[in-house]
């Protein structure tokens, strides 16, 4: 048999060190397996035994029982199908709504320079304000918002382009980031307010456009790196051969930065999968997500640990079974072989 | 970006009235009472301080020593800055307000944590989360990405398993570390029972409790700044470093002159986030320990919840707004500082 750990290439690592990567590897494993199997364990506990102390091996230790399982899945039927019907389609479609209008947006801020204007922005914002304002003193929703957006246009016309201050790249991505310092906690009951006027409470659509304002943030801003990473000269070459921008980022810029665009994906459908707080102001029954029921396990009783586990490990499932099929792409090989032909 | 505009001004504008307000109930509904700068003015000098920014003492010679060596360094920096001459006044005037502000912080930490009987208040905990958090997450995550580029065996499995922690949603891991953190029913019992420390709590000890909070919060974080530096280290040319390599030079040379700088980018945006989403902690502080013992490891966002589940929403709005503020400050001197330094995207 060939030694798993004999040394391949120049950049490899001799034997003993790879050796020592592997131990220290394996170790990290069982750190983060350890708590993974107490709970498949514990979701096949009962009260009693979960009460009764550790007990780790199945048949040896304790008599295992689907009590949990049949809780979950059957009892509770569509009480959990629901919810988790919800948190696919939300984590889908607004992680890849984010993917896709943020790595456009970072190819953008990487390769072509922006001056935003200070005045228009302002203008907007004030007109943002006043519709606010307008609504707060009693005047109808729709009548606010478009007496703002016309104040918007007229004055944009009049007097917007005589400041020339600007925001360059920078500040356009700054701005982007700086969405998300403000914690969850202070934009929960506006955000709310604002799904309530235009009657979007309640329903998963309000929860997409949400997780996709929250989230695009940081695809763009993990995309300028990966995209200003890349070498220039393949983009150049190609346009001097006469290639359209959208053919260069289709067939050039996409493919080389394959791994980037996965590890962006699997975080931003991780954090919308997995959130928390929007999803509990905004919702109540029909939209309601699956973080809402593992929190909704420690009720008046105490922390029903068996249906908790249950209900994170059929969570995560989906999570690891994506991160499994997409691992694959997250691999070297592409860029050097585009480099060398 | 329209959307995202509205998305965010509107709660922006929304929580300045709410922070500068107090809610009051009478029949039929709530009010909004407009009360200026009072929920301000309690967390940061009245009643809610202690718990805030901490119980304050005044420092003991080590802390003096840290104090005087503060000042010592800004001054330094300060006056260095103003004889160079490349700096225009504005910017020595903006450096002036800097250098006092950072004195006046380090004033209070020194006063909370080095002093006799001071206690550190949400702000200071907060501080202590964030960056123990990102040290520990982005030493582990830097490692575990470099040791999993290389070609061993089980690779693909240790790349994914890696990732699992992350995928769990963070209230869910708040529970799991209650699980492990029980001393007599978790799994963990057989080695608390052999340290004799069957009936110890970890809520007992301020300190204790802080490293559990960190100790599950790095358990949960790691994969992030795992997965981002695993793709960049795969994305990056592997030529130059062979040839590096093949000419004689070593590991640590051809990291620290090949590897280090086309990863540090990114790096820096990792940071960032990170710097972000931790003063936000929440969820592991509120399950393992309700915010204790005491208020030990209640976090500002902890705070801002538990007066929002009190309905004091006011007070939840301007602790909410002193945290973007905060991270604003932080985050614009870490970009014009740190990030402008290594990559000209800034």
């Amino acid at each position: 048999m060939r030694n798993p750990f004999a040394r391949r290439s120049v950049t490899d690592l001799s034997p003993p060190a790879k050796l020592g990567a592997f131990v220290v590897l394996l170790a990290w494993s069982f750190v983060v397996l350890f708590p993974i199997y107490w709970l498949f364990v514990t979701s096949f506990k009962t009260p009693y035994v979960v009460d009764k102390g550790p007990f780790y091996i199945p048949f040896v230790d304790f008599q295992p029982t689907l009590d949990a399982w049949r809780y979950i899945l059957v009892e509770l039927g569509n009480d959990t199908l629901r919810p988790y019907t919800n948190t696919v389609i939300v984590g889908l479609s607004s992680s890849v709504i984010a993917l896709v209008l943020g790595s456009f947006a970072a190819y953008a801020l990487v390769r072509f320079t922006y001056r935003a204007r200070i005045g228009i922005i302002g203008l907007g914002i004030g007109s943002v304000a006043f519709a606010f304002v307008a609504t707060a003193l009693g005047a109808p929703p729709l009548l606010a918002l478009g007496s703002a957006v016309a104040i918007f246009a007229i004055l944009a016309q009049a007097i917007g382009r005589r400041f020339s201050r600007a925001m360059g790249n920078s500040d356009i991505a700054f701005w982007l980031i700086s969405q998300r310092i403000l914690p969850p906690i202070a934009i929960a009951i506006p955000l709310y307010v604002l799904y309530q006027q235009i009657g979007l409470l309640d329903n998963i659509i309000a929860l997409i456009i949400t997780y996709v304002a929250a989230n695009l943030p940081i695809v763009v801003w993990l995309m300028r790196d990966y995209f200003a990473s890349l070498p220039r000269e393949l983009e150049e070459s190609a346009a001097v051969d006469g290639a359209s921008i959208y053919r260069i980022v289709r067939s050039i810029v996409l493919p080389i930065s394959i791994p980037g665009l996965v590890a962006t994906f699997l975080i931003v459908l991780i954090f919308a999968w997995n959130e928390f707080l929007i999803a509990l102001v905004l919702t109540s029954a029909n939209a309601q997500t699956m973080p809402l029921q593992v929190a909704a396990q420690n009720a008046t009783r105490g922390p029903q640990w068996w249906a908790m586990s249950v209900l994170i490990l059929i969570m995560i499932a989906p999570v690891v079974i994506m991160a499994i099929l997409l691992e694959r792409y997250i691999t070297k090989g592409i860029l050097v072989g585009a480099l060398k032909g | 970006m329209l959307l995202i505009l509205i998305l965010s001004i509107f709660p922006l504008v929304a929580s300045i009235a709410l922070s500068l307000s107090r809610l009051a109930f009478h029949e039929g509904g709530v009010d909004l009472k407009f009360i200026g700068f009072t929920n301000y003015q309690q967390l940061l000098f009245g009643l809610e301080r202690s718990h805030f920014l901490g119980v304050l003492k005044s420092p003991s010679p080590l802390g003096w020593a840290i104090v005087i060596a503060t000042v010592g360094l800004s001054a330094y920096a300060w006056v260095r800055a103003a004889r160079s001459g490349r700096v225009r006044p504005i910017g020595l005037v903006l450096r002036l307000i800097g250098g006092a502000l950072l004195v006046g912080f380090v004033w209070i930490v020194v006063q909370a944590l080095v002093s006799e009987g001071g206690r550190p208040g949400a702000l200071i905990v907060t501080l202590i989360f964030v960056f123990a958090g990102i040290v520990f997450q982005y030493a582990l995550g830097l490692g575990l990405a470099m040791l999993a580029v290389q070609q061993v065996p089980w690779r693909r499995f240790f790349r994914i398993v890696f990732l699992i922690p992350l995928t769990i949603t963070p209230v869910g891991v708040g529970y799991m570390f209650l699980m492990m953190t029980d001393t007599s029913k978790g799994p963990l019992e057989p080695i608390w029972v052999a340290l004799g420390l069957r009936n110890f709590t970890w809520v007992t000890d301020p300190w204790l409790a802080r490293l559990a909070v960190i100790i599950g919060d790095t358990w949960q974080w790691t994969p992030f700044v795992f997965i981002v530096l695993l793709a960049a280290l795969e994305s990056l040319d592997q030529e130059v470093r062979e040839a590096a390599l093949v000419d004689g030079a070593g590991r640590w040379q051809s990291f620290r002159h090949i590897t280090m700088p086309a990863i540090l980018p990114v790096t820096t945006t990792i940071v960032l986030i990170r710097l972000i989403e931790g003063f936000k902690i929440i969820d592991m502080p509120n399950i393992l320990l309700g915010g204790g013992p005491g208020t030990a490891t209640q976090s500002m966002t902890l705070q801002a919840y538990i007066d929002w589940n009190t309905l004091n929403l006011g007070r939840s709005a301007a602790i909410a707004y002193l945290l973007l503020i905060l991270v604003s400050v932080v985050a614009t001197v870490y970009v014009g500082f740190v990030r402008r330094r290594v990559t000209d995207l800034a």
